[in-house]
């Protein structure tokens, strides 16, 4: 691979989209695209795979679930078994109908947590990480796409004119 | 493309915004200075909240003896106010849970503030049972924790536990929900920010975050699946809180309309406080723009409905009381006897303040003006704490049992208390407003096309706004070497010595020969590499920086193209006719 990246700013959601399109039906691949806001149908063109994370977020939650119901029995049933305003107190099953509020939050606890941390730790975003848009404005109302020179650097910068990029910087990478 | 919208839905973002235009207002209120006001609200609340937390103090050091409560009634202001803060606390999530989940693109101006206020709400709520306990060390007793006493476990089968639970969820999810919606407006503040330590701060709070395609991609998911699991979940707290009631057996709790009629009192009074905050925000912050006319009258929608819901749970709550012809009956909160017993005034004032004053949002005019919403959210937030003054205080007052009747009357902590809360509260929001990203500006950027006012009118005439810009697009080669990298103040391109033409028209010249350049740098905003571009320009004393109008900055900074909107946020023009004497 090539050390050279072209890096085409764009200023425009939508020419974006149809410039994206062109690089790709040009054969030359994107590296990475970076948008102030989320641009609706951008994975798709850029051709992402759907993300997994709402799947995690399932398991996570039928993990958040089975361990509500274990330790309910544990301390409820099998540990220290009260008599409480008469509940039933030596059946799991019959006690359980007053567990259902703390299996439902415990639920939701899990599935929204460890998504969220499965997230950060995907994408490698958490405290004291550094930024890494090339350019500051990208975060304001410009677009930016990446894309490897792989020695065809003019043909790549007249193609990206026509897309109607507004700047065009080819970096070295060290 | 994808953004068009019905001509027929009014526009949610108004005052010909631009991307950066978007950018610029949110980030206003961080970057500038905080004005007199806010210093008189902020040392207010200060105030309160210190007065507070001394009566908070006073009460742990001494025992809730101090409180004014009695044998009969044995809870009042404390749980009173727990309810009703955590009843404020259900709208943020509502907004941006719920609305999410039926695509109400108006959420995107208000969610960020109401979830704020949701956070706060509940850290208010959460410190009245803590406080409650007596002995708050032995707080950590409500957790399921092994130990030394036998093992004594907690309780899975009262609601207070199940309170504990679902708070404690509550409070944590909304938080990593706000957080994880503020990451990329924390990383817009970052970019933008030109003071070091500043700089410092909203690196590390926005842990990060560069906004590639993967990351957006993921970011939705997260938001649509967090806004799946809240929307059960806000339904479920409050919910559980009414558990805390209606699993037991004095007359007036035992009740099987608690659930669903404290949900819908809970949303009616968080969006009465959303409304009472919002509308003096976005005239502070000149968010005009962004919180219309159209989001307050949804929102008295919302208020209408679930304060319609709540009005039906009262005359269901009265009717049932009284066909059951029993005497006990008639002392509940809603009955005959409480509208004319000792308590009749805090049965009428729930009554007016409740169901009576927000009828008036049934007429377009009022829900549509904003002093009439303020009035009327002022009014619901009053009669939400009567609700749960009466339903704690009134069915408390009176039982089975005559001999024990009681009445209540508050000592002078449980009001340094409530006032401390209020206090608390009002710091919390009055700081988030000035360091936070008060509109949810991505989102918002991502609804400009579709919504906003000018892109709206373009559409309807067929014209692309895009396309449309006067100045053509100048395509700029730059070689750059990651190691040396070239500022960008520089002047480049031709096309610039036309508007610098344009821009000395209007500032006037400067002749090297009979006049002396000023020490630009006095002006606050101009720093050496500012001065040396305005010298390039041909701009040297302060008479002609104080000329400077909106019109001169806008050309300034399509000049220069460095920091944008930056002299006229730190109004240079002002500062020079100062310096000019």
């Amino acid at each position: 691979m090539s050390s050279k990246v072209i890096h085409a700013l764009y200023d425009d959601d939508e020419v974006l989209l149809t410039a994206v399109k062109e690089v790709r039906a040009a054969d030359h691949h994107i590296e990475e695209i970076f948008t102030p806001f989320p641009v609706h149908g951008l994975d798709h063109a850029m051709g992402l795979a759907p993300t997994k994370i709402a799947i995690t977020a399932f398991m996570y939650g039928v993990t958040g679930l089975s361990f509500s119901i274990w330790f309910l029995y544990l301390i409820m049933i099998k540990d220290w078994p009260q008599n409480i305003g008469g509940k039933p107190s030596f059946s799991f099953a019959e006690n359980m109908p007053a567990f259902v509020p703390i299996m439902f939050e415990m639920t939701v606890f899990f599935a929204a947590h460890l998504m969220v941390i499965t997230f950060y730790m995907r994408s490698k975003i958490w405290p004291f990480q550094t930024a890494s848009n090339p350019d500051p404005r990208t975060t304001d109302d410009k677009f930016l796409m990446e894309i490897a020179v792989d020695g065809n650097e003019s043909e790549l910068t007249s193609l990206l004119e026509k897309t109607g990029a507004i700047e065009i910087t080819v970096k070295e990478n060290h | 493309m994808g953004h068009y919208e019905a001509p027929i839905r009014e526009p949610i973002i108004v005052g010909n915004k631009t991307y950066h235009d978007v950018t610029v207002d949110v980030a206003a209120p961080i970057e500038g200075k905080a004005n007199r006001s806010w210093w008189i609200a902020f040392s207010v609340a200060l105030v309160a909240m210190l007065w507070g937390f001394g009566a908070i103090a006073y009460t742990i050091g001494t025992g809730i003896g101090v409180w004014g409560l009695n044998n009969k009634i044995n809870w009042a202001w404390d749980i009173t106010n727990f309810v009703w803060w955590v009843g404020i606390g259900h709208a943020g999530t509502l907004i941006s849970a719920v609305l999410l989940l039926f695509r109400q693109k108006w959420r995107m101006g208000i969610n960020r503030s109401a979830e704020a206020m949701t956070i706060f709400a509940v850290f208010q709520a959460g410190l009245f049972p803590m406080i409650h306990m007596g002995r708050i060390w032995n707080a950590f007793y409500t957790l399921p924790i092994p130990n030394q006493l036998g093992s004594l476990w907690v309780n899975f089968n009262s609601p207070l536990l199940w309170d504990v639970f679902a708070i404690s969820t509550y409070l944590s999810v909304s938080l990593v929900f706000w957080w994880t919606g503020l990451l990329p407006d924390f990383a817009m503040i970052r970019d933008r920010a030109t003071k070091p330590f500043q700089k410092k701060i909203y690196s590390l709070l926005s842990f990060g975050w560069s906004g590639r395609a993967k990351d957006w991609q993921r970011f939705e998911e997260v938001s649509l699946v967090l806004a799946g699991l809240a929307t059960p979940l806000v339904l479920s707290v409050h919910t559980i809180v009414s558990f805390d009631f209606a699993t037991s057996v004095i007359p007036g709790w035992h009740s099987t309309v608690y659930p669903p009629y404290f949900v819908a009192g809970a949303v009616f009074s968080g969006f009465a406080m959303v409304q009472t905050l919002l509308l003096i925000m976005r005239k502070v912050s000149n968010l005009e723009g962004y919180i219309t006319r159209v989001h307050i009258e949804n929102m008295n929608k919302v208020i209408l409905v679930t304060g319609g819901i709540v009005a039906v749970a009262y005359g269901s709550e009265f009717f049932v009381g009284w066909y059951t012809g029993s005497s006990y009956e008639d002392f509940t909160y809603l009955s005959w006897g409480a509208a004319t017993g000792p308590y009749w005034w805090a049965f009428w004032a729930l009554i007016i303040c409740n169901s009576v004053i927000p009828q008036l949002l049934w007429f377009k005019k009022i829900r549509r003006n904003y002093i009439w919403t303020f009035i009327i959210a002022i009014f619901i937030n009053i009669g939400m704490w009567f609700e749960r003054f009466d339903i704690i205080v009134i069915n408390l007052s009176r039982g089975h049992l005559p001999s024990t009747w009681a009445q209540f009357s508050p000592t002078f902590i449980d009001v340094s208390i409530f006032l401390g809360t209020i206090g608390f509260f009002f710091v919390l929001f009055l700081l988030y407003a000035r360091t936070f990203p008060v509109i949810a500006q991505a989102e918002v950027k991502s609804i400009l096309k579709s919504s906003g006012d000018n892109y709206k009118r373009a559409r309807e005439a067929g014209v692309n706004l895009h396309q449309a810009k006067s100045n053509p697009v100048v395509v700029k080669k730059e070689i750059v070497k990651e190691e040396a990298k070239v500022e960008k103040t520089e002047i480049t391109t031709d096309d610039n010595t036309s508007k610098t033409n344009n821009l000395l028209d209007k500032l006037g010249s400067f002749d090297k020969n009979t006049q002396k350049a000023d020490n630009l740098k006095k002006v606050k905003g101009i720093g050496p590499k500012m001065e040396e571009t305005l010298n390039k320009i041909g701009i040297f004393t302060f008479a002609q920086v104080s000329k400077m109008t909106k019109n001169e900055y806008d050309l300034l900074d399509s000049i220069t193209g460095s920091f944008p909107g930056r002299a006229e946020r730190d109004d240079w023009a002002g500062q020079a006719n100062k310096l000019k004497s």
